[in-house]
This record gives structure tokens, sequence and C-alpha cells, in this order.
């Protein structure tokens, strides 16, 4: 954290100094474990078998938060005896169809739901209308784990449940069983993590949790590029549940993102496959029309039981006037999903000449996304792309100065590719927000206007769909009119001001604010009606610009208002800066302790009150317990903290949402050197694979050729760049700071391959090769794993082949094998060759390559079985 | 290395180092076999910006003229006129040289006059910029007049005036190098002075000798006999002050250079003496102790720049001193 | 014609105010408290946030794009176009059996720590400084006017920590100003306000004296014997800095000198022997001059 959030950081060390401990998981001691209490050193990929051996300790040693376990988790639900854990099945779970790659979570259910049908909809048969193999892939690879039908519910909002977790079939036992085989023996074989240094691990967070004190799960990309990343966070989740430690201050699992805004980037999505307030986008199948798309995605019990409000609001903020309840309020405007389409299908799409044209706006593919010259190869094969940035990224200029021109493989007169550079506001020079870990919103002002042409991505847009619908209105004839109805009925009136006509971000926001019929800003989600009378950009925002203020632009300094703080920006939903803080008070509505009070029920004036915005309803007391057949958000009880969810619980079995298991496995990466020492199963049986010539996998484990690939390498990050570079290389004042390109091993693996500091190494794997000085040091040790040592390399991933520092770049090593959850690439553990001296020039650069192919015996086939 | 308690780490892995050969009084330099730590074996304190050949030579030239001129007075006064003639041109010629030496070496040489700015006796090179604005003139008007034999009266008045500021000239160069925080001067700060002013008195001397018959020289000759001795104990009387921090003295390139000074200081001060009457030898002489006292400034230099380069010579006696009070 | 040293009166005998004023002592009548840094490296980051704040306020220029394998240090040390820099010292550590730390059993220690220009009371650059060009201001702080240096380089060498040193590009010396034109708006130095974690921190030099004393007596009794103030004393060779540091190790290890003095404290017995030998070079040309040529 204090590499990639020096500023941020700065948190950690306030709690230091107030006492706090804090442990540093991670393969390099950075400089955050430099300010740490514990370096706890750990094999890159096996952060499963770690976590999963915290959970196995609280659960054996009984020092899970109890009351906590039992009223607010879904301990005590019963699940169907047909579901079979990895425990039965060698590393797999019930419902796995190994030829579509997918799970069938059928098998994972509450127990109660086949007899008890969702209350008051449709018939069990109706219910449970499937889909076909071929539909259910696509829906699963449009990362639609919580949906495992095309209609009802995910769970039955009221299982049954066993309060003394002794039943054989509840989550809690199923648990254990699960965690069972995670001792700190095995965690020490798989992670390399010492065993006094876990058991130390284990006992510092045990002390600290519970109801007088609460430990913080702090995270990044180092958990979520995995092909198993979405796990690795559900581990976390389940730890803390069980320790009592979600909802609650001091607590939770925090998410550091990997740039300003991508929490921003989710909430209003740049993502294909969400809708903005994590709406799912439609799907060709199961949400023909919007009362399908309702049926499906609402639940029945919890906030989302009010999808409708949320959905025809956005609609209504698309489409505006012309969004009215005879046309679905313009719902059949939406684009379907038919599958995957991540950037990285693109790429392929790119590839196979269907994708022809490409904007890239401050995005570097040809240096920061994964198997980068898969994406430059991509990119040769478009007949147009738009670049916008500040500098010349790597992802301009490819076609005369990129890897494949040195090699001979691409020549720039051959390429077809018209390539246009704009260039870019920079966040100083325009309006508009950004959205942290923690879910708030900062608004930032303009403080000097861009330079020369020069224009901010909200001017790029607005202007570009201004003259499209020029182009289409003008251009219309009988066919091209009904087509071009979704673009040319938007609402796309934003006021402009200045002389650059620069669209005014205020109003943006208050359009994803939303406004009830009489065009009043709305103060809450609670406000969104499905009639058609407001419209709300994003749900989760509303209330942003409540009362026509800028919400996001509030700036009273801490010493001016309680700890937490909130009228500094605003958090969503509702500037509750703790999400489900109903847990930090007992099933009574007490705070837990003193020390740890938070919100609690005040029962004179029957209301919920505290430090933070409770996120629950305002009036429902704790005792509350809904009639028979509610519904929505009637029927959450007093005691369910997590309002989201179908049946109020934090789910610490989840029988849908993820879909490569109920509960995290360890799996090895998909390129290890190590067997699976816990399962048959080697690797997440349904990862996404992408299966292609250039993006060649490497035999693992046992698999003959493996040792070809010896060593585990993993990507960081260095304080002193940002990303791919293109914000840092440029620089003069941070190129200075770190000038070079360079590889971090121990001295052992130094020795075992003739490096020498401050020299040069080449690091080679199936897809590449890449040369990168020297930084021998103690910061990396070498691990016992599996009973032998292994080493892992470092790797910043900053640098690129542009700029004051240049140098390759470390995703020329990478290979695309995604989580199957949300399609994030597996960079942060692979495995790799490394030699001393600089690499091969020229086309000899690819023999090199297709030498360590060939000894390694790789064939298309190599590391894709599920 | 020892293992210190509580987790403490051992001696940072800088680099480290072995003084010490020479067992002497006790002192704060002396450090027999010391080890050290250092920051990736960087310097501690910054080598001079002054540049080679400008500053070594300003302090061989600066010497030359100052000592000139006071040799010059004396020969006017006892009746030397030749020997004085020779001295004042000397003192003329090579305090021009020093001056554009001095611009030379300036970062900003259009701003050379921003040295009289103020007076501040804490500034050796204040204080020297004033005596040498002072000086040049003097002895500038001192050679002219003997030369041309313009205004005479006011030529000898000059001389005179040179020959008084002249010794300030010859040994404040002394402090302006040992008022640093470099060791190989600063702690020779107690000999530097008389190891110049000696030096100076040779070059001045040399500069007689090789120019005129060894009889017209004899003040020179008295001059080299008292110098060359004088300039020699200081140097050994400075090295032993020194201790370890003598190293560069000794050794390498300065250590070179300073053997060869003494050398060409002996043997001229021989042939000075022997060639009392041998116009050939006298001036032999003569050149030796030029180039003797030359060769000194360089190496007194350059062993300078060698103790600020090596963080050792900084720490080491630092940290006796440091350990010896207590402190930690 | 003005006079400017660190202790007013030429080889005053040093500080007789606990070293806490020498603006008075260089002349400021009225002037406001004396501020400066005190650094406390136990909770650096490395960050170099220093670094570049810096450079931005003061517009100096980049001075370096070579890879040092300095541990993450490439700005390698303070100089005409560094005046914060950022040093990285990696150290084996190895626990004995009675420590009590819920550290690791072994491992590495990294030590970061952002050095600056010591602002010393007794400041031998600005006491070398024949142009007046380095001078004190009514902060305390010992600053370059731009317009006046001319490059001679004395400073250079005079300063026992190596801060101070000429830039190739203008021939001028320069050095960390200590923010004189943000004191002077009331602001805080760039590098402290960057800082994210407090390492830097500015204000009134007494506050943070007191302050860091608490801080390394902390320490201590926290189980880091190491931990130490430098230059804090206002006895100590310089006078006590303006700018102080709370090191978790020795100095030399982080580069400092462990035990400097100004040399301007021989000052006095310079100048006596340079008198000495200029008398004896004068009375020699005196007994010269009392010799009569014979023939």
């Amino acid at each position: 954290m204090a590499e990639a959030h020096p500023v941020g950081f700065q948190w950690v060390m306030e709690a230091k100094k107030r006492g706090a401990k804090v442990i540093h998981v991670d393969p390099r001691f950075t400089r955050t474990s430099a300010l740490a209490d514990l370096h706890v050193p750990i094999r890159a990929g096996a952060d499963i078998a770690f976590v999963g051996g915290l959970i196995n300790y609280v659960l054996t040693t009984g020092k899970f938060f109890r009351e906590y376990v039992i009223n607010y988790t879904n301990a005590a639900t019963v699940l169907t005896g047909d579901f079979a854990d990895t425990e039965d099945l060698d590393g797999v779970f019930s419902g796995l169809d190994r030829e579509y790659r997918l799970y069938d979570m059928e098998t994972w259910r509450y127990q109660g739901e086949e007899v008890r049908p969702a209350v008051g909809q449709r018939s069990p048969e109706e219910t449970r209308a499937r889909p076909t193999r071929e539909q259910l892939r696509q829906i699963r690879a449009a990362g639609r784990g919580e949906r495992h039908g095309s209609g009802g519910a995910a769970c039955h909002p009221s299982p049954d449940t066993d309060e003394t977790l002794q039943n054989p079939c509840c989550v809690f036992q199923v648990l254990k069983r699960h965690y069972a085989r995670y001792t700190p023996e095995m965690v020490a074989e798989v992670t390399g993590i010492p065993e006094a240094t876990f058991q130390k691990v284990c006992e510092l967070i045990t002390e600290n949790s519970g109801r007088d004190r609460t430990t913080a799960f702090v995270y990044s990309v180092g958990w979520t590029h995995h092909t198993i990343g979405a796990q690795n966070i559900r581990s976390a989740s389940i730890l803390q549940a069980l320790l009592g430690n979600i909802g609650r201050p001091g607590g939770g699992v925090m998410a550091l993102r990997g740039h300003a805004s991508i929490q921003g980037s989710t909430d209003i999505p740049t993502l294909f496959d969400l809708l903005p307030g994590y709406l799912p986008m439609p799907h060709v199948y199961g949400n023909e029309d919007l009362s399908t798309y309702v049926a499906a995605e609402t639940v029945q019990k919890g906030f989302w039981a009010n999808t409708s409000d949320y959905m025809v609001s956005l609609l209504k903020a698309y489409w505006g006037d012309a969004a009215t309840k005879d046309n679905d309020f313009c719902y059949g405007y939406l684009p379907r999903l038919t599958g995957s389409h991540s950037t990285f299908d693109t790429v392929l799409a790119q590839l196979d000449g269907v994708c022809t044209g490409y904007l890239l706006l401050g995005q570097n593919p040809a240096v920061g996304s994964a198997n980068a010259r898969m994406q430059r190869l991509g990119l040769a094969n478009l007949d147009w792309l738009v670049v916008r940035d500040f500098s010349l990224t790597e992802s301009a200029t490819w076609w005369r100065n990129g890897p494949e021109i040195e090699t001979g493989e691409m020549r720039t007169e051959d390429l077809k590719t018209e390539v246009f550079f704009l260039p870019a506001a920079a966040q100083t020079e325009k309006d508009g927000s950004f959205t942290n870990t923690q879910r708030l919103l900062q608004w930032h002002h303009t403080a000097v206007e861009p330079a020369g042409d020069a224009r901010s991505d909200l001017w790029f847009t607005y202007h570009l769909g201004l003259r499209i619908r020029q182009k289409l209105a003008a251009a219309a004839t009988e066919e091209t009119a009904e087509r071009d109805r979704p673009v040319l009925d938007l609402t796309w009136d934003y006021p402009v001001n200045g002389r650059l006509e620069e669209p005014d971000a205020q109003a943006v926001l208050a359009e994803i604010n939303g406004w009830n019929s009489k065009g009043e800003p709305l103060s809450s989600y609670t406000q969104l009606k499905d009639d058609g009378s407001t419209t709300c950009g994003c749900w989760i925002y509303c209330g942003v610009y409540a009362g026509g203020v800028n919400q996001a632009a509030r700036r009273v300094p801490g010493g001016q208002q309680n700890w937490i703080a909130n009228e500094w920006g605003w958090a969503w939903p509702a500037n509750r800066r703790v999400l489900y803080n109903r847990a930090s008070a007992d099933p009574a509505g007490r705070p837990w302790s003193e020390r740890k009070a938070l919100v609690w029920w005040d029962a004179e004036n029957n209301r919920w009150t505290g430090h933070d915005v409770p996120d629950f309803i305002a009036d429902r007391p704790p005792d509350y317990t809904p009639p028979d057949g509610a519904t929505g958000v009637a029927a959450i009880t007093g005691m369910d903290p997590f309002i989201m969810q179908n049946d109020g619980k934090a789910w610490l079995f989840a029988p849908a949402g993820m879909v490569d298991g109920p509960l995290p496995t360890h799996y090895e990466p998909q390129e290890s050197p190590f067997a699976n020492l816990l399962y048959g199963q080697q690797h997440n049986p349904v990862r996404q694979i992408i299966s292609r010539p250039q993006n060649l996998y490497q035999p693992s484990g046992n698999e003959p050729g493996s040792d070809v690939f010896p060593y585990v390498v993993t990507t960081v990050r260095l304080t002193e760049h940002h990303t791919a570079g293109g914000m840092s290389r440029f620089l003069p004042y941070l190129a200075e700071l770190q000038p070079a390109f360079f590889c971090e091993v121990s001295p052992e693996l130094a020795a075992e391959r003739g490096l020498e500091h401050a020299g040069w190494a080449t690091i080679v794997t199936a897809r590449s090769a890449i040369e990168a000085r020297v930084m021998v040091t103690e910061r990396i040790r070498p691990l016992r794993v599996a009973g032998r040592v292994v080493h892992q390399v470092g790797l910043p991933w900053h640098w690129g082949l542009n700029g004051l520092t240049t140098g390759d770049a470390a995703n020329e090593l990478t290979h695309l094998s995604l989580d199957p959850n949300v399609h994030i690439q597996e960079d942060k553990a692979f495995a790799c060759d490394i030699r001393p001296g600089r690499r091969p020039r020229g086309p000899a650069l690819r023999d090199l390559v297709r030498d360590y192919q060939q000894r390694a015996g790789i064939t298309p086939q190599t590391g894709t079985q599920p | 290395m020892t293992q210190v308690e509580n987790g403490q780490p051992d001696r940072a892995p800088g680099r480290e180092g072995r003084g010490g050969r020479r067992r002497r009084r006790d002192d704060a330099l002396m450090v027999p076999d010391a080890e050290f730590t250092s920051y990736y074996g960087r310097p501690v304190i910054k080598e001079p910006a002054w540049g080679v050949p400008d500053v070594p030579g300003y302090l061989f030239l600066g010497g030359l003229a100052g000592a000139s001129s006071v040799l010059a007075a004396g020969a006017q006064v006892s009746g030397y006129g030749e020997l004085a003639r020779v001295a004042k041109v000397g003192a003329l010629g090579a305090i021009s040289l020093s001056a554009v030496a001095l611009v030379h070496d300036l970062g900003r040489p259009e701003r050379f006059v921003n040295m009289l700015r103020v007076f501040k006796p804490s500034s050796p090179m204040s204080v020297g910029s004033w005596l040498l604005a002072a000086y040049g003139p003097v002895a500038g008007a001192a050679a002219v007049s003997d030369l041309t034999g313009i205004l005479p009266a006011a030529g000898t008045a000059a001389t005179l005036g040179a020959g008084l500021l002249g010794p300030g000239i010859a040994t404040y160069t002394a402090a302006l190098i040992c008022d640093t925080a470099v060791p190989g001067w600063h702690e020779a700060h107690r000999e530097m002075p008389y190891l110049f002013a000696g030096s100076a008195s040779c070059a001045a001397a040399g500069l007689g000798l090789l120019t005129l018959p060894p009889a017209a020289a004899r003040p020179a000759r008295t001059l080299a006999t008292l110098a060359a001795p004088a300039e020699l104990v200081a140097k050994r009387l400075l090295l032993r002050r020194l201790g370890d921090i003598a190293e560069p003295y000794e050794t390498g390139r300065p250590g070179r250079l300073l053997r060869a000074a003494e050398l060409l200081t002996v043997g001229g001060l021989a042939g000075a003496v022997l060639g009392r009457r041998n116009r050939a030898v006298s001036a032999l002489a003569g050149a030796s102790l030029l180039a003797a006292s030359a060769l000194t400034r360089f190496g007194v230099f350059e062993a300078g720049l060698a103790t600020a380069r090596d963080p050792k010579y900084t720490i080491i006696p630092q940290r006796r001193r440091r350990d010896r009070r207590g402190m930690n | 014609m003005s006079v400017s040293t660190s202790r007013g009166a030429p080889f005053a005998s040093g500080p007789a105010d606990g070293g806490l004023d020498p603006a008075a002592r260089s002349g400021y009548a009225d002037h406001p408290p004396r501020v400066g840094f005190f650094t406390d490296t136990s909770v650096c980051i490395g960050c170099k946030a220093c670094e570049v704040a810096c450079k931005e306020w003061n517009a100096v220029p980049e001075d370096g794009l070579e890879l040092t394998g300095m541990s993450y240090d490439n700005t390698v040390g303070l100089g005409a176009s560094t005046w914060r820099h950022v040093a990285f010292i990696e150290q084996p550590v190895v626990a004995a059996a009675s420590t009590p730390a819920p550290a690791a059993a072994e491992g590495v220690r990294w030590l970061m720590a952002s050095d600056v220009c010591k602002h010393c009371t007794e400041s031998a650059c600005l006491d070398v400084c024949p142009t007046g060009a380095l001078f004190r201001t009514e902060f305390g702080t010992v600053v370059v006017q731009d317009d006046v240096c001319n490059g001679c380089g004395y400073c250079v060498g005079a300063c026992p920590f190596g801060v101070i040193a000429r830039r190739e590009e203008d021939g001028q010396a320069h050095k960390c100003t200590l923010c004189y034109d943000r004191l002077g708006a009331g602001m805080e130095p760039a590098c402290a306000k960057a800082c994210p974690t407090e390492s830097i921190q500015f204000g009134p030099l007494d506050e943070l004296r007191e302050r860091a004393a608490l801080r390394v007596a902390d320490l201590r009794a926290g189980g880091q014997a190491q931990a130490q103030l430098y230059l804090d004393d206002p006895d100590d060779g310089i006078g006590g800095g303006g700018a102080f540091f709370l090191l978790l190790d020795e100095p030399e290890v982080y580069g400092l000198p462990p035990d400097p003095v100004v040399t301007t404290r021989d000052l006095p017995n310079i100048w006596k022997h340079v008198g000495l030998a200029a008398a004896g070079l004068a009375a020699t040309g005196i007994a010269l001059g009392l010799g009569r040529r014979s023939g």
C-alpha cells in the first residue's frame, strides 16, 4: 500500500501511532513491509491456501465471534443433501460440466427451496425453467454468476437453519470440512510461509477481533489478478465474517484500486456486463424484455427487490421523454450480451477481423494489458484506431517502433491501421469526480484550461456524440431511421461553457443523481419509482446532488467534524461510510462494545442513529419480524444487516453469485512450477482460457517441460511510476527517481543463475522474452514449498519503449487466462526462466522464444485443460 | 560484526574499511584497525568545486608572488637591485596569472567583482580578495616603476608596500583550503601556513637563482637555506598530525607528487648551497625549487581531494571522537 | 559593506542563546521565531514526494537518469539540483533469541530517510561565502541569493554534510532555501506539505525539538535502542541544526557525518598560524634587507 497508495498509507501510519499492528503479506518485502510490524512472505498465487489456513484456525480453535456468526451470517443455513464439496470430488464441486467449463449451481442451493416456492410468485416448475447448456455457457461467459436459471430468486429468503451449527449439511459444518485440510503445516508447504510466522498471524488477528477490537483486511491487485481472484476476495470476506469484522469500524475488506477512480469505473461502468449501479447488462437469454429482465434480476428480499425502480429510472436518464411505459421505457434500445465481450474478447475479435475500429481513452494496452504482443497484433488488424492520452504512448506508436517492428514481424509500410492521436486534458484541467476505494466521491475542479488541442474525455464524448447524431439524422432513410433511434433518442443536451464549449460536468452529476417529475433533485434511492416519474443515472449515487448541492465537493476539514467525517465528499449509497453497519450493533440494536460503537437503535425516537449514516431502514426496530408473505424491503427483519442479500445474511457459503464455486478453494495458477498439493484438481476448472497461437501456455506442476520455467514471477508496482507508465515515464521528475526497468531477485537466485547486481537479465516465458536490469536484494527471499526451494522474480510493469525512461514491458511475458467471474487477467503469478545478459535483438528474439517453447514441449493444448 | 539484541540489525552493509598503520600519539586521528560503515561507499562531504590546474596553480603562483615581493623588498634594501627587479617582475607576472586563474575558476566569471561586495573575516576568500585587490596594483606599481624608471620613490614605496602585503598573500591560501570540511586540509590547519610560507619562499628564491648569477642572487640563496628546511619540517609535522588521514599524502598520485617535490626541494637546496659559485648548478637548483613548490601545491591539493572523496577519512575520526565522548 | 557570519562578531566563542537565535545574531531586530524541519525517519515510507514537490516548487532541474543499484535510491545525494534526497538502506536482521517483538524470526530492515540541508546554527557555507550571496534569513534559515553568487565554490568544500554544490548549467551554488518564498507567504515548505506520513515536520524549532525528544523516548521505550536524534543539540559541532533528524541507526549508515564540526570553530586558530607564518616570512624579509651587498 505504501508503494501504490502512499498518500492513503498515511492513515495506516496514523493507526500505527494509535497502537494498531500492521501485517504485510507479500512475496516481496516492500516499502509497506518496512513500516509493518510483521512481514509475511508468500508464494505468489497461494493466497487461498493462506486465508483458508486462517479460516481453519478460527474454526478449529473456536475463535469465531459466535453471536455475530449465528445471527448475521448464513452459518446456520442448511444446504441440500445433493451438495458435494471439494473434499468429496478431489478439488471440484458438484455440478461441474467440464466440457462446457461451467458449474450448474443447482446442488448448491439452500434446503427448502424445492418445497417452498418463491413467495407470492410463480410455481416451482416455472421458476426452475432451465437454459440449455449452450445458453448457460453464454450466460456464464457474461459473468452472470448470480443467476443459475432464467427466472426466480437465487435463493430462498427464509431457508432451513440449525442454530446449533451441528447439522452436517449446515454451512458451518460444510465450511469446517472444506477447510479442514488447510492446516498450518499444509499452509507452510503450499505457500512457503514459515509456520511460526503463520501462527503469529493467527494469534494477532484473532486477539484483535471480537466485541472490543476489529481487524481490517486491505488488498489490491495482488489478490485480484488471478484466475481465482474473485475467490481470493471471497476468502477474506468469509474470514472477516467469522471474526465479526464486517460492517464494523476498523473492520471490513477494503479494496485498494489500481488508479484513482477505478471504483467509479465500475459504479458508472466502463465494463461490458454492467449498467450503472451494478444492474446487470441485459443478456439475450432471459432478459428479452423489461418484465422478464426485472423478474430475472430481482430478488425477493432486500433492496435488489426494487430493481425495476432503479432500471426504469436509469432508462429515463438515458432516453428521457422518448422512454415511456408503452415502449418498455426504451429497454429494447439497450444492447444485449451474447457472451463475454471483455477487452480480451475484443482483442480476439480484432485478430479475427470482426472488430475493425477501436478507441483507447487513457488506456495503453500495448504495455498495460496482459500479453502485450497479442494486443498489438490486434491493433495491427484494425482499420482505424483512436488514441487519446497525454503523451504518445506505446499504443499510439506501436506501428513505427513497437517490438514487432524490431523483430521484423511487422513492417510499418505494410500496416493498414489508420491511427489518430488526440491529446487529452489532465485531471487538473477539467471538472469531474473520483470515486475511491471507500466508495467516496470527491469532486475536482478545473485549475487551468487545457493547452492547445487537449480536451477532456467529457468534451470528446459529448461533441463526438453531437456530430454522430447530426450525421445520422442527416443521412436518415426509412431503413436506418429505426436502427438509429437508440442514438437519436438519447438525452444529449448538457449545457456547455466557455471558449472550449466544455460540457458542464455538474450537469452530468445532477443527471446521475436524478430528479422527480417536477425536476427537483432526488435525495435518496428510496424515492425512485418504476412508473417513469423519476430519472436517475445511477441509483447508488442518488443523493450526491441532493438539494441541488454538489455533495461530492464538500470539504469540511476533519478537525471540524466527528471521526466518521461524513461531511467530506459523499459516499454511496446515501453517504454511508461503512457498509452493512447494522452489524456493528448486536441483534438487540446495542453496539457490541462502547469502544466500537458505530450505529445503534434509539428506542426513544424509534430510529437507528449513530456516528455513521445507518445502512438500514431508518425506523425498523431490531425485533421486527416481517409478516407472512412480505416481499422486498418489507421482508428484511430487524436483524438482517446484509440488506442486499436475499436472506439478509453474510454468505459464508455462496449458493449463487460465483461461477467457480461456493467456497474459495486453492488452485494453482495457470502456470506454476508446483502441482496442487491439496487436491488432484490443478487449476480453477472453469477459468477462462484463450486458446490462440499468440497465447500459448506453459506446462505446470508435474507436467513434462514445467521445469523449463522453474521460477515464480509476479508483476509489481513502484511508488515512482504509475500503471502503464503513460503518466510517469514521460516526466523528468518521476523518470529520474526510477530511471530503468529492473527485476528483483534474491542473492540465492542471482548466484544460481549468474546474475549480477545492476547488470542485465533476460526473462523468458512462452509468450516472449524481455530484458531488465538486475536488482539483487534480500527483500525477496527464497521460500520452501513442497519440500524444495522456490525462487520468485518481481517485475515492475510500468515500462515501455517511449518516454524519458524506457524499457521492455513486463506484460510481454504475461498470458491471457482469466478469472471467470470478472474476466481479469492473471498477471500476479506465473512462471518464467531468467538468465544473465541482454536479450537478442531482431528476429533472434522470436527464435529464443520458440526454442523455449520447443524445450518445454508446448502445444496449443498445453495448459488448456479444465 | 557483532549481533545486537532485540532483533536490531548488524552494522549496515556499507563499505567497510581498515585504517591505521603506525602507532602514534593517542589522538582521534589514530585509528588502529578501524571498521566503519558508510552509505554505499559514497563520500560524506563534497569535493571542493575548485578546478585543476586553476586553483593549485594559483596556490603556487600566489605564493610565488607574495614571497617574491618580500624577497624584492629585502633585496632592494640590501642593494641587490637585479634580484629585486627579477622578484618584482616575477611577482607581477605571477599575480597577473593568478588573477586569470581565479577568475577563470569562477562559475560565473563575469561576476568576479562581487568578491568585493562585502568584507568577511570569517571567509579566507573574502580576506584574500581584499588582499589581492590591494596587493595587485601595488606589486604592479613596484614592477612597472622598476622597469620603466618612472617615479622611483613611489616605486620604492610600492616595493615596500608589496613586501608588507606579500606575507599575507603567501600564507592566507593556507587558511583558504584549511577552512573547509576537507579532512586532509582542515586537520592540518596548524601546520599548513608554515608549509605554504616555506614553499612560497622556496619558489621565490628559486626564481632568483634560476634567472641570475649566483653572486647577484645571494639573498635568494639565503632565503632558500632558511625556507627549505622549515618547509620540510612543517611537512613532517603536518603528516604526523594527520595520522591516518595522511595516507593520500603518501600514496598514489599525490604521494608521488609530494615525494618528487621533497626530492626537488632537498636537491634544490643542496644545489643552491653547493652551486653558489656555479651558474649552471645554481640555475638548476632554482628550477628545482620552483618545480618543487609547484608540485607541493598540486600534491597537497590532490591529497586533500582524495580525503574528501573517500568517506573513511571523514567517518572514522569523527566516529572515534564521538564514541570517546560517550555518546551512544 | 556588510559583515555576515554565523556568530555575529567574528570568532565569537559560540552561541549563548541555546542555539535558537542565529537571526538575532545576524542583525535582525524584530524577527519571527526560528523555524526548521524535524525529519522523523522512523515513519518515512520512501515515497519521494518530498523530492518531487521540492523540484516542482523550486523549478530545480532533473539531474540524472542512471540506475544506481543503491537500493531504490537513484538520486544518490544532495547537490545543486537535488535539495531533498531519500536514502534507502537494506539491512539483514538476525533476531536474538530473547526478542519480544512479533517480528519474523529473520528478515530485512529497510531504513528510509529524507535528507536535506541542515540550515546550521553555525553555518560553514555562510561563513566562507566571500560575496555575501549566502545569508541568514529572518527565519534563521540559510539561503543563497542567485543574483549575487559568482560560483567561487568555496561553500562546496566547507559544508560538513556535503549539501551545497555548484550547478553545471549555470555555474552557481544552489541548495535548499527552506522554501523562503513560501515562508514569507505564511506557508510551509513544499516537502513538508507533500509528505504524507508527517515524516517531515515543519514549525518553530523549539517545538520541534520538544516533540522529537518525546518521540525518540517513545521509540526507545518500545525496544528501538538505536533510535537517536541527530543535530538536535545546540551544544554540538554546528550549534544544532535548523533541520534535525530522528535516525534508527548511526549517522554514517545514512551517509551523515557522525560528529560534524563547523570549520569556522577552528578559524581563530587558523588565522593565528597564518599570522605567525606571515610574520615569520616578513621577519625573514627584514633579515634579508639587513644584509649588505659586498662588491
